[in-house]
């Protein structure tokens, strides 16, 4: 192999050269924990005084009733408003920046979506109000999965799974409820080594047998390696499309054919559906089930405790096998919810999902339209690629095939530095961005993953390539910068090894946490 | 660092080294490097029959989990329980540090010691999957 000693050339723009300056330096850097500033006797609240006759707890509870409530903090309102107000300055937002995480799609969450989720009738709906007095709630749901099944090109859908990951395993036990019903739940699923490591978790979670696909050398799936693994016994393969390297697996078809003709079913990881939308649709392309992150595709919001929905689409076929209940039209055009499903996996998640996010994601789809929708898809691939094109000279490219939403370089011109991807995410963060997603997929060395989405501006990207470009420039120049970055942040590089070799997951006061009280945060 | 020449070695980055109906098996020094730290080893336990090729225990660095794949198939006899406390070890030494020694009940077991990689086949592998 030919080995390359030149240092790319990178020009930087010159508003990043030298270190990026901050605004100003907060005057709250060093927020204690809420215990540490808690004083006894503190309150934040004043009841008013009892006009109902006074019951004896003990009584009522006996040896049941807790007199030592525990490290409890005490504040007043204030503390307590300046605490997590403080708290909340320190963190980095998508209302305050990008979120170049690929994989992720970290899109604007638009403020439509959160118009409409606070809607009286929507926002105060309650669980157990009668169907009769829920119709608008049902109609949101309906409405919701007659438009997924549009975009997916699916048959039938359930709302339920919270988030991606449990809607691989909702789907993946609808894969083992259908060949139970056959007779035989089969033991396998193949895995791509591209996969989300939430892939071979959820088949083992489900009680299969994981076995390892090997990426063939563009990346994609080895179809001759696949023929030869796919048997009677395999229940199903798990795949990304596009794949977690942002590219489109052109033979999906073939791969569709050689499961079918086993009797083994295809399963699509709907992450990477921001490529898709209003492009091509999985059902045709031969999925028979396969879950959405709302979270991601849907711009609901992601991260930061969402929550998230990963909504399950099948195949007629798996349609016996949803978790209920399900919303069915009346006779009389009125919606219900329908438990009579004998053949249903039960049920996934209390009630029926997370529904704040089924209004903010229909929200999202109205607003669009369908030329919006496939205009999104179209920008969301145009940016990755304008960053593709800007930044393939700064890092290497591992995979030359045309990418669509998201591109993956690696660090292997900055190694020869030593620096690595994950050092180079650190410095983004100087620059006033998140960082992208480091070291994964784990079949490219030294991962660096970014996916824009269709969010950003010609500005903001170009925001980010001379980041970045200078970033390369100094892992040229000044490797020790930015192997020891960040260097504008409250804290400094963390000792993540230590971290999880050592975790310190529960405050036990100052003495047993091993930190030093007062530790100065870094002051820039 | 020198890969040794005692040792057969996997595609999957394992090492085994035989004596007798008996032997010991750890991760390369490639692996290691290329994981990063090591915050947690998964072993198999003891009176495991494990099997070549087959998954036998995990081993989690910051950057990922990875399965551990067992050279050639045998019985385990001892783990090495101070990686439980002290994972960083695979990281200061991988060629000496074994996750477990094992037992084969005849020399039939070890025929498919003759698939795997010699030391020096093991590093060409390497240069080839690293391009470097």
């Amino acid at each position: 192999m030919s080995t390359m000693t030149a240092v790319p050339e990178v020009e930087a723009a010159t508003k990043f050269v030298g270190t990026p300056k901050k605004v100003s330096t907060h005057v709250n850097q060093n927020e204690g924990l809420i215990f540490e500033k808690s004083s006894p006797g503190k309150k934040a609240y004043r009841l008013a005084e009892l006009d109902v006759p006074a019951i004896d707890a003990k009584k009522l509870l006996g040896p049941a009733l807790r007199t030592d409530l525990g490290a409890m903090p005490e504040l007043s309102e204030i503390e307590i408003i300046r605490h997590f107000t403080r708290l909340s300055t320190w963190n980095y937002a998508i209302d305050l920046g990008m979120y170049p995480l690929g994989s992720c799609t970290m899109k604007y969450n638009g403020r439509v979506n959160e118009a409409v989720s606070r809607l009286e009738g929507i926002a105060e709906a309650h669980p157990y109000q009668p169907q009769a007095l829920a119709q608008g709630c049902l109609q949101i749901m309906k409405t919701l999965e007659d438009a997924l099944i549009e975009i997916t090109g699916m048959d039938a859908i359930t709302l339920q799974p919270a988030a991606g990951a449990h809607g691989e395993f909702t789907g993946i036990l609808m894969v083992r409820a259908y060949h139970e019903s056959r007779g035989n739940a089969r033991r396998k699923i193949i895995v791509p080594d591209s996969a989300h490591g939430t892939n071979p978790a959820t088949a083992a979670v489900v009680g299969y047998e994981v076995a390892n696909l090997k990426s063939n050398a563009q990346g994609m799936v080895d179809l001759a390696e696949l023929e030869r693994m796919v048997d009677e016994d395999t229940a199903a393969l798990m795949l990304t499309n596009p794949s977690t390297i942002g590219v489109f697996e052109s033979d999906i078809h073939k791969i569709a054919d050689i499961l079918h003709a086993k009797g083994a079913l295809l399963y699509m990881d709907g992450a990477n559906m921001n490529a898709l939308v209003g492009k091509t649709r999985p059902g045709d392309f031969g999925v028979d089930v396969m879950h959405l992150n709302l979270h991601k595709t849907f711009s609901t919001p992601h991260g930061g405790g969402g929550p998230g929905s990963g909504p399950v689409a099948c195949k007629a076929i798996l349609e016996p096998f949803l978790p209920k209940p399900i919303v069915v039209t009346e006779d009389d055009g009125s919606l219900a919810l329908s438990f009579d499903r004998p053949q249903s996996v039960g049920r996934v998640r209390i009630f029926y999902g997370n529904f704040g996010m089924f209004v903010r994601a229909l929200a999202y789809i109205l607003a669009n339209g369908p030329d919006g929708l496939r205009q999104t898809t179209e920008d969301a691939v145009l940016n990755a690629n304008y960053l593709r094109a800007k930044l393939k000279n700064a890092f290497e490219l591992p995979f030359q095939q045309p990418s669509l939403h998201e591109v993956v370089f690696s660090d292997k011109l900055q190694a020869k530095n030593g620096v690595k991807t994950g050092d180079m995410g650190k410095r983004l963060i100087d620059y006033g961005f998140h960082a992208y997603t480091v070291s994964f997929p784990l079949v490219v060395s030294g991962a660096m993953m970014i996916e824009p989405t269709e969010s950003e501006s010609r500005e903001e990207l170009d925001l980010l390539v001379d980041a970045l470009k200078q970033i390369a420039r100094e892992a040229a120049e000044n490797p020790e910068l930015v192997r020891t970055a960040p260097h504008s942040t409250r804290l400094q590089r963390l000792d993540e090894t230590a971290a999880a070799r050592k975790p310190v997951l529960r405050w036990r006061g100052q003495a047993e946490t091993g930190l030093e009280v007062g530790t100065p945060a870094k002051e820039w | 660092m020198a890969y040794s020449a005692a040792y057969k070695y996997t595609k999957t980055h394992e090492w085994v080294c035989v004596e007798g109906l008996a032997g010991s098996v750890g991760i390369t020094d490639y692996a290691q490097s290329s994981l990063g730290d090591i915050v947690f080893v998964e072993l198999p336990k003891i009176g495991d029959k494990v099997q070549a090729g087959k998954n036998f225990g995990s081993v989690e660095s910051v950057k990922a989990v990875s399965d551990l794949y067992a050279p050639v198939s045998g019985t385990v006899t001892e783990i090495n329980e101070a990686l439980n406390s002290a994972p960083e070890t695979i990281n200061a030494d991988a060629n000496l540090t074994w996750l477990y020694k094992f037992d084969v009940a005849d020399a039939g077991e070890l025929t498919s010691l003759a698939t795997l990689l010699d030391a020096s086949a093991y590093e060409t592998f390497v240069s080839e999957e690293t391009g470097h």
